[in-house]
C-alpha cells in the first residue's frame, strides 16, 4: 500500500575512515548559522556545529539522540533552490550549509477524552476536519526526517483506516517538519498520535493473561509470598536468588 | 562505514557466527553466568564506581559525612541561584494545589492520578514538556504478566539486581503494580507489542529469570510518554504545564511543611514563586554531570536539580554512592558515542564478542555486572577493538538476531537503531555494533516510602529522581516500570494529603541556612545549582567570553 516516494532525498554523507590514533589536522567546514558564518568539524552533526559555534541552546535540544524532536532544522546548500530538513542531532554538517533551527512549531491540540471517542473515520472528521483538505502532494513525505510515509497515513485516517494510521506513524518523533511544510495546513504528527491511542485503545486485541494477572493481584494471591521474602534473612533470600531457574 | 583496519575482526565475528548460533539453539546459556563472588570480583576490580576517586564525603547536610559519587557532592556543596531576600513571599505568583517539577513520565502520571482525584496542578518544565529520559526508553518495561512469572519472581529478580540493598516496600510495590500498570497505559492508547492472539510480547533482559520485557518496538518511551503527555494536554482545565520554566528551589513553611517553590524563566530570566499544599519531584537523573567523564545516554536537561533543591531543604538521599552504566552505549561513529543501544538487542539474542569474535561474558547478567565485564576485556585482558578517535569497545552482533528470530525482524522490533545507524553507512542487520559502557542512570536519590513520602511533609518524589527502589543497581525495564507506578503513587497520595494540610507563611530560610552550613563548613565554592544545562562551549569560545558580572542568566 506504501506509494513510492518521489521525494529525491539528499544522500547521507559517510563518516570518513581514518585509522586510530592517526587523526591528523581536523577538517572544517563553513556553515551559517542563522545567517552568521562559522567554521566547524566537517564531521559534526549540526546540533554540535551549534554548541562547537559558542551557542548556548536553551530551545532545540532534548534527547539529542533522535527520539523527542525537539531540534526540528531547514536548510539550504549553495547553488540549491530546495528546501531541506532533518534533525540538529542527527544530521552532518556539510560545507556552504545555510541553516536555522525551528524553537517551536505553533500547532493546535484539540482537546478531547479518549474514552468518549469511537475508532473510526468520524473521530477524524471531528477533531481534524483538516486532514480532509490533503492535496495529496506529498510534501509532507518528503519532510519527514524519519523516512515515515506520512501521507500514507494521512490517506489512511481519511479513510478510517486506523491500523495503517498507527504502523505507519509509530516511529513519529513529533518534530513538526510535516506540518510546517504542509499547504493544506494539517498538523500530521498529531493526527498519527490520535491514531495510534485509537489502536492501542480500542483495536488491539485483549491479553486474557493480562486480566487473569491483575485479577490475581487484586485478590492478594502473592501477599504470602511477599512477606515471606520481606522477612527473609539477606543470605536466604540471596540462596534463593541463585538457586532460581530461568526461561 | 567501518574503517578498514576493523575489517579482520569483523570477519571473525562472521565467522563465529554459525557456531554461536548452534549454541543459542541448544537453549542452554551461551556463556556461563557469573556466581556471587564472581560478579563481587568483576565489579570490585573494574566498576567505575570502585575507583578511589569516585565517591568522597559530603561535608554538609542530611547526608554529610557520608561517602557519595564524587560530582554529586561536588553539586550538592554549591550556593543557590537565589537571594531569599529579594522574595516577597506574602504574595505568590502562581497558587495551586499540587506543584509538579519536571514533565517526564513520573511528572505526567502523577498529574494525571492527581487530576483524576480531583486536584489541580501545575507542571512546571525545563525543556518541553516530555523532553525527559522517559522519552529515550527503547526496550521496554518490566511486568510480570506471563502464566510462568509473578510479581514475586519480579520481586527477587528486582532484588539480585540490587545486590539485595533495594527497600523491600518500594521493590514490592513496583513489582505489585506492575501488571496494573500495562492495562492502564493500554487504556490510555499504548500500543503494545502483541502476538497474533492478543497476548503481550515478551523478552528477557539483563538480570531476568523470565521474559518479562514489554515493548512497542524499539520506541517503547516515546509512544509512552507521548501518549501521557497527550492525555495531560486534554485536561487544560485541571493541569497547567510551564515550559522552559524549571523549578530552582523549594518553598517551606513555618511548619517545614512542603509549599511549592520558585521558578525560574529560562528566556526571559525572570522568577516567580508557586505556593502549593503538595510537591512532587520528578526531576529525573543526572547523566548530563558526566560522571567519571563518560559520555551519557541521557536527555539535555539530566542535570540532578531535584536532588539538589531537596537536599538543601532537608530532604535524606539514599544510595549516591552508586551510578549505573549502560553495558551498551555506543562508540562508532564518533557522532553517536555515548548514545544508548537498547538491551532488547541483547534480549533479542544479540552477542557482545571481543575483538577475536569470542564471547567473554553471559550476554544478560546485570547492568552493573555486564558493564564491568566489558571495561574488564578491554582494559585488562586487551581484547577491545579502538576506533579512529581512540575509544575502546566490544562488537555487539546484531545480524545473529536476523538468524535467530528470523529475517526481517530487526527491521520491525528495531526500527530506531537501524536508522541510527544507517545514516551513518552502517547495516546492523548485516554488521554488528561497536559499544562501550555510558553513563545511563542514577540508582539512587531522593528517599521515599511507598507512598512517594520523604522525611519532609508535603514533598514527594517519584521516578529516577528517587533512591531505594532499585538498590544500587537497577535492572532493564524497571525504570519505565518506576516512573509510571511512583508517579501514579505520588498523584494518589499528594491527592489525598492535600485535602487537610493547612499552609502556614512561607520560607526560603532554609537556603541561607544552607549557606550558612557551607560557610561554617569552610567550603569555598564557585558552583551556583541547580546546574540546568550542561554547556558544550569549547574552551577557546570560552575564553573569549569576558563578561564582568552576569545576572540571572546560565552562563
Amino acid at each position: 500500500m506504501a506509494t513510492q516516494k518521489t521525494a529525491k532525498k539528499k544522500p547521507v554523507k559517510q563518516a570518513k575512515s581514518k585509522s586510530p590514533k592517526n587523526d591528523t589536522k581536523k577538517t572544517m567546514a563553513t556553515v551559517f548559522i542563522m545567517g552568521k558564518s562559522h567554521e566547524v568539524p566537517a564531521d559534526a552533526t549540526i546540533m554540535g556545529a551549534i554548541e562547537y559555534a559558542g551557542y548556548q541552546i536553551i530551545r532545540g535540544a532534548g534527547c539529542r539522540e533522535g527520539f523527542c524532536g525537539a531540534c526540528a532544522t531547514v536548510y539550504r546548500m549553495p547553488g540549491d533552490y530546495k528546501i531541506y530538513t532533518g534533525l540538529a542531532c542527527t544530521t552532518l554538517v556539510e560545507d556552504g550549509m545555510w541553516l536555522s533551527q525551528l524553537p517551536a512549531i505553533p500547532a493546535q491540540k484539540p482537546v478531547y477524552d479518549i474514552d468518549k471517542l469511537d475508532p473510526n473515520v468520524a473521530t477524524f472528521q471531528k477533531i481534524y476536519p483538516e486532514v480532509f483538505r490533503c492535496v495529496s502532494c506529498n510534501s509532507c513525505t518528503k519532510a519527514c526526517p524519519q523516512d515515515l510515509e506520512v501521507m500514507d497515513y494521512i490517506n489512511a485516517a481519511m479513510r478510517g483506516d486506523i491500523e495503517a494510521v498507527m504502523d505507519l506513524s509509530f516511529d513519529c518523533l513529533s518534530c513538526g517538519l510535516c506540518a510546517i511544510r504542509c499547504p493544506s495546513e494539517i498538523v500530521q504528527y498529531n493526527v498519527g498520535l490520535l491514531g495510534r491511542r485509537l489502536y492501542g485503545k480500542y483495536l488491539s486485541k485483549e491479553s486474557k493473561q493480562l486480566k487473569k494477572r491483575i485479577k490475581e493481584v487484586k485478590e492478594r494471591k502473592f501477599d504470602k509470598e511477599y512477606k515471606e521474602f520481606k522477612t527473609m534473612k539477606k543470605e536466604e533470600l540471596k540462596k534463593n536468588y541463585y538457586d532460581r531457574d530461568t526461561e | 562505514m567501518y574503517p578498514e583496519y576493523m575489517r579482520p575482526s569483523l570477519e571473525k565475528v562472521a565467522q563465529t557466527r554459525n557456531k554461536r548460533f548452534e549454541l543459542e539453539k541448544s537453549g542452554k546459556p551461551v556463556f556461563p553466568p557469573m556466581n556471587a563472588e564472581e560478579r563481587e570480583e568483576v565489579l570490585n576490580k573494574f566498576h567505575p564506581d570502585y575507583k578511589p576517586a569516585a565517591r568522597r564525603k559530603i561535608r554538609i547536610g542530611p547526608n554529610k559525612d557520608e561517602h557519595i559519587t564524587t560530582e554529586v557532592a561536588d553539586m550538592l556543596e554549591s550556593h543557590s541561584r537565589i537571594k531569599p531576600e529579594f522574595f516577597d513571599l506574602t504574595k505568590p505568583d502562581y497558587e495551586t494545589d499540587i506543584l509538579i517539577i519536571g514533565g517526564g513520565g513520573a511528572g505526567c502520571a502523577a498529574a494525571i492520578l492527581a487530576m483524576q482525584k480531583g486536584a489541580k496542578s501545575i507542571i512546571s518544565t525545563k525543556l518541553r514538556l516530555g523532553d525527559a529520559n522517559s522519552m529515550m526508553s527503547q526496550g521496554g518495561m518490566q511486568a510480570a504478566v506471563t502464566a510462568q512469572d509473578s510479581p514475586t519472581r519480579h520481586y527477587l529478580d528486582a532484588m539480585g539486581g540490587g545486590h539485595f540493598d533495594n527497600k523491600p516496600d518500594l521493590v514490592r510495590a513496583l513489582t505489585e503494580d506492575g501488571p496494573e500498570v500495562v492495562k492502564w497505559l493500554e487504556d490510555l492508547g499504548v500500543v503494545w507489542d502483541k502476538l497474533e492472539d492478543g497476548s503481550l510480547q515478551v523478552l528477557h533482559g539483563g538480570g531476568t529469570s523470565r521474559k518479562r520485557m514489554h515493548s512497542c518496538r524499539d520506541y517503547t518511551g516515546a509512544i509512552i510518554m507521548r501518549t501521557l503527555m497527550d492525555k495531560v494536554r486534554n485536561h487544560p482545565d485541571k493541569i497547567t504545564c510551564l515550559e522552559f520554566m524549571p523549578i530552582v528551589e523549594l518553598l517551606l513553611d513555618s511548619k517545614g511543611q512542603c509549599a511549592g517553590g520558585v521558578l525560574y524563566n529560562l528566556e526571559t530570566e525572570e522568577y516567580f514563586t508557586v505556593k502549593a499544599k503538595a510537591t512532587i519531584i520528578a526531576t529525573g537523573g543526572y547523566g548530563r554531570l558526566h560522571i567519571r567523564g563518560f559520555d551519557t545516554t541521557n536527555h539535555y536537561g539530566a542535570t540532578g536539580d531535584g536532588l539538589v533543591m531537596a537536599y538543601r531543604a532537608g530532604a535524606k538521599l539514599l544510595y549516591m554512592d552508586s551510578v549505573q552504566y549502560h553495558p551498551t552505549g555506543s562508540v562508532f561513529p564518533e557522532q553517536i558515542a555515548g548514545f544508548l543501544i537498547t538491551e532488547k538487542i541483547r534480549g533479542a539474542g544479540g552477542q557482545p564478542l571481543n575483538k577475536h569474535g569470542e564471547l567473554f561474558v553471559f550476554p544478560r547478567e546485570p547492568r552493573d555486572v555486564e558493564s564491568s565485564a566489558f571495561i574488564r576485556e578491554c582494559l585488562e585482558k586487551n581484547n577491545g577493538i579502538e576506533t579512529p578517535s581512540g575509544r575502546l569497545g566490544v562488537w555487539l552482533d546484531s545480524p545473529l538476531i536476523e538468524m535467530i528470530q528470523g529475517e526481517g525482524y530487526i527491521n520491525k522490533q528495531f526500527p530506531a537503531m537501524h536508522r541510527q545507524f544507517i545514516r551513518y553507512g552502517i547495516d546492523i542487520t548485516k554488521e554488528s555494533m561497536l559499544v562501550y559502557p555510558s553513563l545511563h542512570y542514577q540508582n539512587g536519590g531522593i528517599e521515599i516510602n511507598d507512598k512517594c513520602e520523604t522525611n519532609i511533609p508535603g514533598l514527594y518524589v517519584a521516578g529516577e529522581a528517587t533512591g531505594g527502589a532499585h538498590g544500587r543497581n537497577r535492572l532493564m525495564g524497571n525504570s519505565v516500570l518506576d516512573y509510571n507506578v511512583f508517579g501514579r503513587r505520588a498523584g494518589i497520595f499528594a491527592s489525598d494529603y492535600i485535602k487537610s494540610v493547612k499552609i502556614s507563611a512561607l520560607t526560603l530560610n532554609h537556603i541561607t541556612d544552607y549557606d550558612d552550613e557551607l560557610k561554617k563548613a569552610k567550603i569555598k565554592t564557585d558552583l551556583i545549582t541547580p546546574v540546568l544545562l550542561p554547556s558544550y562551549t569549547p574552551e577557546d569560545v570560552r575564553k573569549r567570553q569576558l563578561t564582568a558580572c552576569y545576572e540571572g542568566t546560565l552562563r
